[in-house]
């Protein structure tokens, strides 16, 4: 295959200055998730483990096969949407290799708001189960909750995916022999109650954890019946009466360690079912990857570059070199495994839309599964444009991409603008996973565009009514406009909001995707059908 | 020339016995017991016949039985080999009713040095150097105290009946010697029935060095040089050498007279050994006579070229001795070490299991391994828990002790525990190096030899840390749900975490030790490079693990190391040892309590440590104990082992009576702790 030769000069004080730049976008970037790993905090952790219970991150260390990877989803999740200090939703997601098997693990962290759901720890929640039965993952619950946030009910409890629609995946992954398992280390109050009774197999801990409908408080005010939390809804209970639990663990590492032997006897293969080779490092580093970069969005590099930092030995085998060359398409192999890379390079015209909806088909044909590198400002504009029927070549790829049944992974690079995002296999497109890197940004459109629109509006306006609008005022019109789309763009408010799986640090995108592609292969792969193609 | 042998033996001493009496064209019979039916000396013999239950008493220390065997059979000849009936003169006379050939000396001869008291008596009238002591029959406690402050302390106590190091105490105080004195004539009665005793003066730094003797019926004897048996722990042999380091012309010419004449003293005939004590001054004494081929006969072997057996069968077939006194030389050096079932961190208790790996070195003209197991073998509770004699050669002494650290390194014996780490780092040890040897060694070294140094530690974890991690790699390739996928990014990541620093704490585990350490791999490709740290080092490595060698670079220095055996999938209780140049790591991983024993409804601990016979209980059921005090005394493999109060509580009752036979495991005893 034919190998990217790098035209990088990393020497220069422009990939300097693009590298420190960079640099400092994922310094503060892991400055905030090692705040976001400690939880509710000193004290709220001490209380915790005086107890005698792990952390929720050591939890998951223990229940993992040990040095194994984990890939941790929406770290950023709830950052600065609540007034309440929220790290990660309370709720840690990921993927990992437990008994050799990958799974979704879904743990709750105590520490925060005694692992209460916020709005967006149910988003999170369904979003791990999303992930789950689309690729086919085990899901393993570490349950330490008290149940819904009661002062937010409304945003909790009633609506389709509100906490209900946890039961209703529960029910229904198992179903596709998608098998779920719960793992009951603190409180399981009310509707939690149902995590470990929906699940196909629960584990308690003794003297620990506790499922009931109606906490002690609930009863005595109901019934007036004085009752502990253990005689209520203890393991013992559960284990030897009640029959909602069926393993009895003498602690945290006990409970972790059944929970392991539970998934070791699932008896599962995954299917793979693609041409796999031995993996090559790429030939250039991946942290050059912040030199190239532009420090200003403005600024426009070669994608190639990126490409070359994330494939197996910086292969590429690009389709339609020569046609639609503001869309980069081609072959290659991402620790072994054949993907088809669609990237941007440049704006969308007619030509290279026409091009990515052509290698779609081939990929979907193949069974090839698709990585979309987006930094995408949308399709050209103009009058010569839509009169070439841009919308309808847009339309392909789109269809395209709604369609194509394989495996889509999308990382947002740059810019994610309009029907770009569409094209490139935004959120609304099913990935199954999607980052962003720290630079990137994502909104409907620029915010200069944005606010141009809007100031044009308004000056039209204006003018239709005599007024004047000087370029004073109107820059005084625009700026509010583009602080907010830079606000709203940026990753952490995307991933704060569930709009992506994560921020990640460029140089991790080859393993990120590696781990992602891997974890999507559970899943067999399917023939795409696709929809009526305007010609 | 006699035709038909029977061994009356087991083990490794018989395979051997059989191999020189094959190369003699002498039809061999092997005996056994239930334990031994698919022992190697029973493939290895011409014939074998079974002769009783497992225990020895029942089978290999059934004389009548044995004679009845060899008539059944028409053996003409019975090799004792060592232990068991080899120094049973009852025995010997029964072969001799019998008209049965019994290779070893005449009756006299091993009645005479039956009595270590007797025997001294026979030496002090023959003028062979005596330790100043008592052997009186005189056994009144008071006397014998009396005899002992009288040569002043230290003294050692002995079984007059025994050998061995059984039924012996140091004792370094007057105020010790009765509670010293029980014990030791308790374990006389246990090992010879008879309690009788003898006080010595105790030498501090006495070398053990014997000499081999040998003699024919027609008034012939030479010596075969001495042995050096200096190494030793609770008056085991370990590891033995000849010729003894040091040693002049002058001395051994002096000491092999010595042995001769109290050979000729008792009219001896045969392989016996003349055990002295030489003192640092050159003076040396008399300690005892073995009647028998000694354990450790093989380095007289190797450095005379003679084959000791054969000499036994001529000899007892009435043949002159092949070799005159000046026809006998030294050539080279020959180590012995001893490879033992057993758990040297753990006071060296006998370990007991299936032997589920067995590799030996390759044997060669330097190295030889004398053993009477194989792999599948099982290491019972009924016999001494001997896996093999590693005996090597060389033309000098760094040379041999060379070869003896390679060999060690290339044993691998998986399924139980072994000395051969703790062998290992004994070879290894500086004074073991210049031959700073003497019977108190062990504890003088045990820092080095039991890695108690903490930069010794620091510089062995790494490579600990290194072989866990490596080892996870290869397990997770293996536990992958599908071969379809053998590249899996999820197996070669390194503990990698989303944007936090993705480190692994490993928390290792060297004798009682845990030391956390962390490991971070810096890179993902083939040669995949880690950083390990812990208190005391910070290192960059990457390794790789072929076979049984495991290559590492730690910060540039690239090393071989040889991974002894790995059991941490086992179940993880035996661990991993891992040779170095200069040291044997033993290890295990730690991992997380799982709380299984805490809702034993007894404190725990209270499980018999191997299979063995009480001895008695130490306090009276209900009766309230301290934390520490001794509450039953277990014995096992002609060793006394007590268990002791974890807290301070009473026993509710005891499950097995004084003298009962337990199995390891067995539980002994209930305890409730004090609340």
């Amino acid at each position: 295959m034919p190998r990217i030769e790098t035209k990088i000069n990393n020497k220069s004080q422009a990939f300097a200055d693009n590298a420190a730049h960079m640099q400092k976008q994922v310094a503060d970037l892991r400055e905030k998730i090692a705040q976001i790993q400690q939880g509710g905090g000193e004290q709220a952790n001490k209380r915790h483990t005086d107890r005698g219970k792990l952390l929720p991150r050591e939890r998951i260390n223990a229940l993992l096969d040990p040095g194994s990877p984990f890939l941790e989803l929406s770290q950023l999740a709830a950052w600065q949407v609540y007034d309440d200090y929220v790290p990660a939703a309370g709720l840690i997601a990921g993927i990992g290799r437990v008994s050799g098997v990958e799974c979704m693990i879904v743990a709750n962290d105590a520490t925060v708001k005694g692992g209460t759901y916020y709005p967006l720890t149910v988003k999170k929640h369904l979003r791990a189960q999303t992930i789950a039965e689309q690729n086919n993952l085990p899901c393993i619950y570490l349950v330490d909750s008290g149940g819904a946030n009661l002062p937010r009910q409304d945003d909790v409890f009633p609506d389709r995916e509100h906490f209900g629609r946890i039961f209703y995946n529960q029910a229904n992954l198992s179903a596709a022999n998608i098998p779920q398992i719960a793992v009951v280390m603190g409180s399981c109050t009310a509707g939690g109650a149902y995590v470990p009774a929906m699940a196909d197999e629960s584990i308690i801990v003794r003297e620990q954890g506790t499922i009931f409908l109606g906490g002690p408080p609930l009863v005595k005010a109901a019934t007036g019946e004085v009752v502990t939390a253990e005689e209520l809804g203890g393991g013992d209970v559960h284990c030897r009466t009640s029959g909602v639990a069926d393993y009895l663990a003498n602690n945290d590492h006990h409970a972790l360690q059944l929970a392991r032997d539970a998934v070791a006897r699932l008896n599962r293969t995954k299917p793979v079912g693609l041409h796999i080779t031995p993996p090559v490092d790429p030939l250039y580093d991946a942290e050059e990857i912040y030199g190239i970069i532009p420090k200003d969005t403005r600024q426009s590099f070669d994608v190639r570059e990126i490409i070359a930092r994330i494939v197996d030995g910086s292969e590429f085998d690009e389709f339609k070199a020569l046609y639609g060359n503001t869309l980069v398409c081609g072959f290659a192999r991402i620790f072994g495994y054949p993907v088809g890379i669609i990237a941007n390079n440049g704006i969308l015209f007619s030509e290279s839309a026409q091009k990515g909806a052509h290698f779609i088909e081939l990929c979907a044909q193949r069974k090839i599964p698709l990585v979309f590198l987006q930094n995408i400002t949308g399709f050209m504009v103009g009058k010569q444009y839509e009169a070439g029927g841009i919308a309808k070549h847009g339309a392909k790829m789109v269809t395209a991409v709604a369609c194509a049944k394989v495996p889509k992974f999308t990382v947002l690079i740059g810019g994610s603008f309009g029907a770009g995002n569409y094209g490139m296999c935004g959120r609304a497109y099913d990935p199954r996973f999607l980052f962003m890197w720290p630079n990137a940004r994502i909104s409907v459109m620029g915010g200069e565009q944005a606010a141009g629109v809007l100031a044009q509006v308004k000056r039209d306006q204006k003018e239709r009514n005599g007024e004047s609008w000087s370029k004073e005022e109107e820059q005084a019109f625009k700026q509010p406009v583009i602080d907010d789309y830079e606000h709203q763009g940026h990753p952490y408010y995307a991933s704060a909001r569930l709009w992506d799986d994560g921020v990640i640090d460029p140089a991790d995108t080859r393993l990120v995707l590696g781990l992602s592609l891997s974890a999507a292969l559970n899943k067999p792969l399917e023939d795409t059908r696709f929809g009526v193609f305007r010609m | 020339m006699l035709v038909k042998l029977l061994i009356a033996n087991r083990g490794e001493i018989s395979c051997r016995i059989i191999r020189t009496a094959k190369r003699m064209g002498i039809h061999t019979v092997a005996v056994y017991s239930d334990a031994d039916a698919n022992a190697l000396h029973v493939q290895m013999a011409d014939e074998a016949v079974h002769i009783g239950p497992a225990p020895s008493r029942d089978s290999y220390l059934q004389a009548q039985k044995i004679i009845e065997v060899a008539r059944k059979v028409g053996a003409d000849m019975i090799h004792p080999g060592y232990g068991f009936l080899s120094e049973n003169a009852e025995f010997a006379r029964l072969c001799e009713d019998n008209q049965i050939v019994f290779v070893g000396p005449p009756v006299p001869a091993i009645d005479a040095m039956g009595s270590k008291s007797a025997a001294k008596k026979i030496m002090e009238a023959a003028g062979v150097p005596l330790v100043p002591g008592y052997h009186g029959d005189d056994q009144s406690p008071a006397l014998l105290k009396q005899q002992a402050d009288a040569m002043g302390y230290p003294v050692l106590l002995k079984a007059a009946a025994g050998g061995g190091g059984k039924g012996m105490r140091q004792v370094h105080h007057e105020k010790e010697f009765e509670q010293a004195l029980a014990a030791a004539k308790r374990e006389a009665m246990a090992s010879f029935g008879d309690e009788q005793m003898l006080v010595e003066k105790y030498l501090t730094q006495p070398r053990h060095v014997e000499i081999q003797v040998f003699c024919d019926m027609h008034g012939n004897g030479v010596y075969l040089f001495e042995r050096d048996c200096s190494v030793q722990r609770r008056h085991q042999k370990v590891i033995e050498e000849a010729p003894a380091p040091g040693m002049t012309e002058d001395l051994r010419k002096q000491m092999g007279e010595a042995a001769l004449k109290a050979a000729s003293a008792i009219g001896y005939v045969g392989a016996g050994t003349v055990e002295f004590l030489l003192d640092t001054d050159g003076s040396f004494y008399f300690m005892e006579m073995n009647t028998r081929l000694q354990v450790e006969h093989p380095v007289t072997e190797m450095i005379t070229g003679q084959d000791l057996v054969e000499w036994q069968i001529r000899v007892a077939s009435g043949e002159d001795l092949p070799l005159k006194q000046d026809e006998l030389k030294i050539n080279g050096h020959a180590f012995e070490a001893r490879v033992y079932a057993e758990d040297p961190d753990n006071e060296f208790l006998p370990a007991t299991g299936t032997l589920s790996f067995l590799q030996p070195p390759d044997e060669s003209e330097h190295v030889r391994v004398d053993t009477g197991v194989r792999q599948g073998d099982k290491v019972s509770v009924y016999y001494d828990p001997m896996i093999a004699k590693l005996i090597v050669w060389d033309e000098d002494r760094p040379k041999a002790l060379r070869r003896l650290a390679k060999a060690l390194s290339e044993y691998r014996i998986m399924g139980v525990t072994t000395n051969i780490g703790f062998l290992y780092n004994l070879a290894n040890t500086k004074a073991f190096k210049q031959a700073n040897l003497d019977t108190g060694f062990i504890d003088k070294h045990q820092s080095e030899i039991f890695l108690k140094n903490e930069a010794d530690i620091a510089g062995l974890l790494p490579l600990a840390a290194l072989y866990l991690v490596l080892t996870q790699d290869k397990q997770h390739q293996q536990s992958g749900p599908s071969q379809q996928d053998p590249h899996s990014p999820w197996q070669c990541m390194n503990a990698w975490r989303a944007n936090v620093d993705h480190v692994q704490h490993l928390d290792i585990q060297i004798h009682d030790e845990v030391y956390q350490v962390h490991v971070r791999q810096l890179t993902a490709g083939q040669q995949r490079r880690y950083r390990i740290s812990a208190e005391g080092f910070n290192v960059e490595c990457q390794g790789e693990i072929r076979g049984d060698n495991f290559t590492v670079i730690l910060d540039g220095h690239r090393q071989n190391v040889v991974i002894g055996s790995d059991e941490l999938g086992n179940g993880n209780e035996l661990g991993c040892s891992l040779y170095t140049q200069s040291s044997a790591l033993h290890f295990r991983q730690k991992l997380p309590d799982l709380g299984l024993l805490d809702h034993d409804q007894h404190a725990g601990g209270f499980t018999a440590p191997m299979n063995g016979t009480v001895v008695n209980h130490a306090v009276e059921p209900g009766e309230m104990v301290e934390k520490g005090q001794v509450l039953v005394i277990m014995e096992a493999m002609k060793m006394e082992h007590s268990l002791k109060a974890p807290k301070a509580g009473k026993v509710l009752e005891f499950f097995y009576q004084p003298g009962e036979l337990v199995d390891g495991g067995a539980e002994l005893l209930s305890f409730e702790a004090e609340e």
